[in-house]
């Protein structure tokens, strides 16, 4: 009988991140799937008795938890031990978790030392019979693979924007406290805080946003009139995110500049890079501007649909296929007059 | 008193990314279409794993760097000869495949049993890298996994930053969600990072290096055990490249302020 563990975490301000909602609709839809199946479901973080009645509406056979200042903040040498205990107390076949920074640090060496295996990213499930299928993708959004295994425990941790969050409101419930004892050099490692990854702790990526903006090197390179504009580059782009709560994206062309001594847009850093060598966000649309659209650069586009592109060069990459529409035009133009009417529609 | 770290990387070669690629069967299972023809590079979250090594080791006198490699040696070799000249290290291969379809399980015990045959490795000093994710499998695991077989439980994913502070300690800055670092100090080695993009540029070409690697590069890549990997418990229905042709509709000689609309109806639509 297949024992289906759902692991959720809770973050530094006590609530869950979105994904872990949707990890634990997937989740609960596995354990009705397969039959005689048993649904447990765990929460991990300093006050996870409270954070664990949000799965209350799920038919769950036990709630478990691992709660204390210890487990706050998210640090491998602590988290291993906790979920290794809760998965061992589970008696868990599959584990299933949502991809965040904290699983995605800890869950594989969880998995060793239950002599497991994981699939990460996982973006696609299905169960025929009593055999459940998942899709991943390989070689950078490249090609995507159907699959399966037979080894227990199978640990599955999905992305997110792949299933619907879970609904219903929180519910009280009989939770479990699982005993942990933490080894002595648990302190070796001390979380001091979070820094901001731009200087001037400006905020630009928001998973969440509807839109994804991204600038290309074009934004810092000598315009028709020969010369640079990175300060009103940097104006438009900081303007256009703000007010429309989009999330920044950029070339690793543009990102790389910093660290080749260009001047640069002092918001931008390597976390903002889309593509193969950086992030693949799940976003309903995205605009690109200033970018030239190469092959390396659009794997990251895998996830957002509704595609548009600026760009000087009706040949560039976005026009052989990769966007659904093509502006040739000049984008500090464009992205100028976007703000503008966005202001004036403001003031009415 | 033995200073400095004993840093082991964990990296191997992936198609180049401007290659396309085609899946096909072959009796392993899935593979890539001409694999062992396509042009290579040293996956590039393990090559800035690299970099900072080198780095690091170049700052702290007594330190050391192996590259530990799983790949088929003929194209590793071939894969050294571009990174060779890049930064000294000490070249262990292990021979078998590289491919993204291997089962994770699988090589991190190749790779953690190769770790823990390397003469001379100082286990108290070892800092063992390599990147957050590879381009061919893509799960940011295998790191962990070796991790966990050393014994090593100060691990930290999506490193940008790594500062050896006078007391010994590491100050270590990891991506976390909304463009943010989670800052750590560890006490000090053994620990696992795995690397995100960190500071440094890609180093220039230094033929000395090259000269001082290529000497134990010839012995490392013939002695190279093979991977022994068990098969895989993976079993695999299908992979597909999904259809990406969209028809671009080009959209030129209208006035900027007209696109300006058109793009606003849409973000509203
Ligand atoms: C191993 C490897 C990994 C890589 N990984 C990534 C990755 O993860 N992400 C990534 O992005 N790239 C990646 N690349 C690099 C990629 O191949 C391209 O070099 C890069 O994406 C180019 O960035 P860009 O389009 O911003 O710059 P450019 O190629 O310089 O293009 C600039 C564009 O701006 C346009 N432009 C200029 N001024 C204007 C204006 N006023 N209005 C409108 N358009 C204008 C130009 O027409 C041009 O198309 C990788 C490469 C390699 C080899």
């Amino acid at each position: 009988m297949e024992k289906i563990l759902f692991l959720a975490h809770t973050q530094p301000d006590g609530t869950l991140p979105k994904v872990a909602l949707e990890a634990a609709s997937a989740a609960s839809d596995l354990a009705k799937k397969i039959s005689g199946s048993d649904l447990i479901v765990a929460v991990i973080g300093k006050n996870a008795k409270a954070a664990v009645k949000q799965f209350g509406s799920l038919a769950a056979e036990k709630f478990l938890t691992v709660s204390g200042n210890e487990f706050e903040t998210s640090r491998y040498s602590s988290d291993v031990v906790a979920l290794e205990a809760i998965a061992r107390q589970a008696a868990a076949t599959f584990v299933m978790a949502p991809t965040t920074s904290r699983f995605s640090r800890v869950l594989p060496g969880v998995c060793q030392r239950l002599e497991g295996r994981i699939d990460t990213h996982v973006s696609g499930m299905d169960v025929k019979g009593e055999q459940l299928t998942i899709q991943r993708w390989y070689y950078r959004q490249r090609m995507m693979a159907t699959l399966s295994r037979r080894t227990r425990p199978w640990f599955l941790v999905v992305d997110s924007g792949v299933f619907e969050a879970l609904q219903g409101t929180a519910k009280e419930v009989a939770v479990e406290e699982v005993k942990v004892s933490l080894p002595q050099d648990i302190q070796r490692t001390k979380v001091t805080g979070y820094e901001s990854a731009a200087s001037g702790g400006a905020e630009t990526i928001r998973p969440d946003a509807e839109i994804l903006l991204v600038a290309g090197a074009g934004w810092t390179k000598k315009q028709s009139d020969g010369q640079v504009h990175i300060k009103e580059a940097g104006e438009l782009i900081l303007n256009f995110i703000t007010k429309n709560q989009a999330s920044l994206g950029s070339s690793k062309s543009l990102v790389d500049q910093s660290s080749e001594g260009q001047e640069v847009l002092s918001f931008m850093t390597h976390l903002n890079q889309v593509g193969q060598t950086g992030s693949t966000p799940r976003h309903a649309k995205g605009l690109s501007t200033c970018c030239h659209g190469e092959e390396p650069h659009v794997v990251g586009w895998r996830f957002i649909n509704d595609r548009r592109a600026i760009n000087l060069d009706p040949n560039c990459g976005w026009a052989q296929g990769k966007a659904d529409v093509l502006y040739v035009a000049d984008a500090f133009e464009v992205m100028a007059k976007i703000n503008k009417l966005q202001a004036n529609k403001s003031l009415v | 008193m033995t200073t400095g770290y004993h840093i082991v990387v964990c990296g191997t070669l992936v198609p180049d990314p401007l290659q396309t690629l085609e899946p096909v069967q072959s009796p392993a299972g899935p593979a890539l279409k001409n694999e062992a023809m396509l042009p290579s590079v040293l996956d590039p979250w393990a090559g800035h794993a690299l970099y900072e090594a080198a780095h690091l080791a170049k700052s702290n006198q007594g330190s050391k760097v192996w590259l530990v490699s799983l790949g088929p040696k003929a194209k590793l070799q071939q894969l050294m000869m571009t990174i060779a000249q890049k930064a000294p290290f000490e070249l262990v291969v292990v021979d078998g495949s590289a491919s993204g379809f291997t089962d994770s399980y699988e090589i991190a015990k190749a790779l953690a049993g190769a770790i823990e045959k390397i003469q001379g490795l100082d286990r108290s000093r070892l800092l063992l890298f390599g990147g957050c994710a590879s381009a061919s499998r893509d799960a940011s695991v295998i790191m962990q996994m070796i991790g966990e077989r050393l014994g090593i439980h100060d691990q930290f994913l999506g490193v940008d930053e790594l500062k050896a502070e006078t007391d010994g300690s590491l100050k270590i800055a990891e991506r976390v969600e909304g463009g943010k670092y989670q800052m750590s100090v560890c006490a000090g080695p053994p620990a696992v990072l795995a690397w995100a993009t960190g500071n440094l540029p890609e180093p220039p070409n230094n033929p000395q290096i090259g000269m001082a690697n290529m000497r134990n590069m010839m012995p490392a890549i013939q002695k190279a055990q093979p991977a022994g990997l068990a098969a895989s418990t993976i079993q695999y229905a299908g992979v597909e490249v999904p259809k990406q042709q969209r028809q671009t509709r080009i959209v030129k000689d209208i006035p900027a302020e007209e696109i300006a609309k058109d793009i606003l109806n849409w973000l509203k639509g």
